[in-house]
């Protein structure tokens, strides 16, 4: 999808015979009905962006920095930015944070592995390959609460299948998490194959074919054609499995509650607070950081695809 | 289907030569190497299915007899009417009519909202035209898990909890759609907007008649994925619904899934019944699903 500068296209002496269609030598009347035209476009998807992302971050800020007196009725009273920070340092961050960053290290680099597996797997000329390729995006039919109920089958300590497994267990703080994250490496693994296939579909066949000429084995051929090759899908990939980590909520909510002792309590977990026991300003100061750590890797992201910027097509 | 999930021919699977690159001389192996991806491929399928396997046996099975013989892979007391105890006992219907509606309401909206922006990025110049592509742009960094907290205060303070416009007013206009259509409206061939102009073409009949027509496959695309999205959604409908007679689908699904043991057939089947419309749209828009999936990562 190239870029073409349409807006730029001068169209000389079309004014006369009512061209409004981005003319550069229209009239400023004309630029004035556009400038309008525009701005009204805009107005819908504006106004709710003001509405629900806009000002929800602003009322979190506000939120954060007032104590709102949980019983009485009593307007919030300021007591600083002083309180955001306390949040910011306090356990209930740090440890949220823990969980989360936990729920990444097991599920985004097993996530990303097991769809190149599937995928490389899946690449190649075979009777009946589309059926296998059918069965390993399937995955993306399920939601997360699909999902979830899933793995409820397989590791719930009372009916699951595995739940004599002790390294899925989630009667164990360290198996807990390990087994809540699996559910989402199996709920994205559609996702991921369906985009390293078509990444791997995108390189010409005679790369491949230079390279064996050359004498590369399969290996080689692999981590020195192949992965650089995919490797803007890799990281588009990376980034959306941190992100759908960061987010992970159904499946915690749903497989251990939160538990064993607090411990598959991310970040959006305590936000979402399903047992109501945190207070308004700690939960936005929670949410917060989470936008934070969200803008942090959208700017890993956007640093990372523009230092690429060259191998775009 | 009844075999044990095995890791151990996953990785080998990886490094192996492709099956057109085998050497002319020897037909043979080739049939064996063929043979070997095979092999390989359905115990990958076996992998990826067995969970999904896992939710059939025990949405047929009796829940409290299947555990009683021990978790057998295969069914126990097989009994179906779980599927119509879904809708007759947990009300299902109501749920998957609800879910039905917030989805066409936030797609509907979300199609307006970002083809109209779409356009007037792509085709009308405004002052503050960066600027305000930036702050749509931005909107990437507030997704509802990061706003929740506040909108539901806004939700609440307007009284639309447990309602249609609660469920579905955060999400009338998305960056990802206007970005996606934007690019669409980009490749537009100037020419075709010479001769549009020519044929004393106005905005709005440009847009209608010319620029959403050619770009019917990403508009498509675009629709489908956000269909998936809403449908799919469980943080905002759990947190903007107190009652159990306003709860989404998915949400549905929590306590069908958890309350009572020997019921739980009927939450392995309801969760079943859920995902049928999307594996009906998996198959019938492959395409558009897979263009829409890979428009942000494989074009770059």
């Amino acid at each position: 999808m190239t870029d073409l500068p349409i807006a730029e296209t001068s169209l000389p002496g079309t004014d006369a015979i009512d061209a409004p269609l981005g003319s550069s030598t229209r009239s400023a009347g004309r630029r004035f009905k556009d400038a309008l035209l525009g701005y009204l476009f805009l107005l819908p998807a504006l106004a709710a962006f003001a509405a629900f992302a806009y000002y929800p971050l602003y009322r979190l800020i506000y939120d954060s920095v007032h104590h709102q007196s949980r019983f009485l009725n009593r307007p919030p009273t300021y007591v600083g930015f002083a309180q955001l920070w306390d949040t910011l340092r306090s356990s209930e961050f740090t440890s949220g944070l823990g969980h989360s960053a936990l729920f990444m290290l097991y599920s985004v680099p097993l996530g990303l592995v097991l769809g190149v597996l599937l995928a490389v797997a899946a690449h190649r000329r075979l009777r009946g390959i589309k059926i296998y390729q059918a069965i390993f995006s399937s995955t993306i039919a399920s939601s997360v609460a699909v999902a979830s109920v899933i793995f409820f089958t397989l590791v719930n300590p009372v009916v699951g299948y595995f739940k004599d497994v002790s390294w899925l267990s989630l009667d164990s703080p360290t198996s807990a998490m390990f087994s809540v994250s699996l559910s989402s490496v199996w709920q994205n693994l559609g996702l991921t194959f369906i985009i390293v296939l078509a990444a791997l579909q995108a390189i010409p066949d005679d790369v491949d074919e230079a390279a064996m000429l050359d004498g590369f084995g399969p290996v080689r051929r692999f981590f020195r054609i192949t992965v650089p090759l995919i490797s803007p899908a890799l990281l588009f990939l990376a980034i959306v499995l941190v992100i759908s980590a960061l987010q992970a909520y159904a499946q915690i909510e749903m497989l251990t509650g939160g538990g064993p002792a607090g411990a598959t309590e991310t970040l959006l977990f305590k936000i979402a607070d399903p047992n109501g026991i945190r207070a308004l300003d700690l939960r936005a100061g929670l949410s917060i950081g989470l936008f934070l750590l969200t803008g942090a890797v959208a700017l890993v992201q956007y640093s990372l695809l523009s230092r690429r910027v060259h191998y775009g097509d | 289907m009844a075999t044990e999930p095995t890791a151990a021919t996953g990785p080998t699977a990886a490094t192996e030569p492709t099956a057109a690159s085998a050497g002319p001389r020897r037909a043979g192996s080739q049939r064996l190497r063929a043979a070997g991806w095979y092999t390989g491929l359905t115990a990958l399928s076996v992998i990826v299915l067995f969970p999904i396997y896992m939710l059939l046996l025990h949405a047929i099975s009796d829940p409290l007899s299947y555990v009683a013989r021990g978790q057998p892979l295969y069914p126990v007391d097989v009994e179906w009417d779980a599927f119509t105890k879904a809708f007759t006992q947990a009300d299902l219907g109501r749920a998957m009519g609800l879910s039905f509606v917030v989805t066409m309401v936030i797609v509907i909206a979300q199609l307006l909202t970002s083809t109209l922006a779409a356009y007037a990025f792509a085709f009308l110049e405004f002052p503050f035209k960066r600027l305000m592509f930036a702050v749509v742009i931005a909107t990437l960094l507030l997704p509802i898990e990061v706003t929740l907290v506040a909108n539901l205060q806004t939700i609440r303070d307007a009284d639309l909890l447990n309602s249609v416009p609660g469920l579905s007013l955060p999400f009338l206009a998305t960056a990802f759609g206007i970005f996606l259509i934007r690019q669409g409206f980009l490749g537009i061939p100037g020419e075709l907007r010479d001769a549009a102009t020519l044929d004393g073409y106005g905005h709005l009949r440009f847009l209608f008649r010319v620029a959403m027509p050619l770009n019917r496959p990403i508009i498509g695309s675009f629709v489908v994925i956000s269909f998936l999205g809403a449908w799919n959604q469980y943080v905002w409908p759990r947190f903007a619904t107190t009652e159990g007679s306003w709860q989404t689908v998915q949400v549905a699904l929590r306590n069908l899934a958890t309350d009572r043991p020997d019921q739980l057939n009927i939450g392995f089947a309801a969760a079943i019944v859920v995902s049928l419309p999307l594996v009906a749209l998996l198959i019938l828009f492959q395409r558009q699903i897979v263009r829409g999936l890979t428009a942000g990562a494989v074009k770059g």
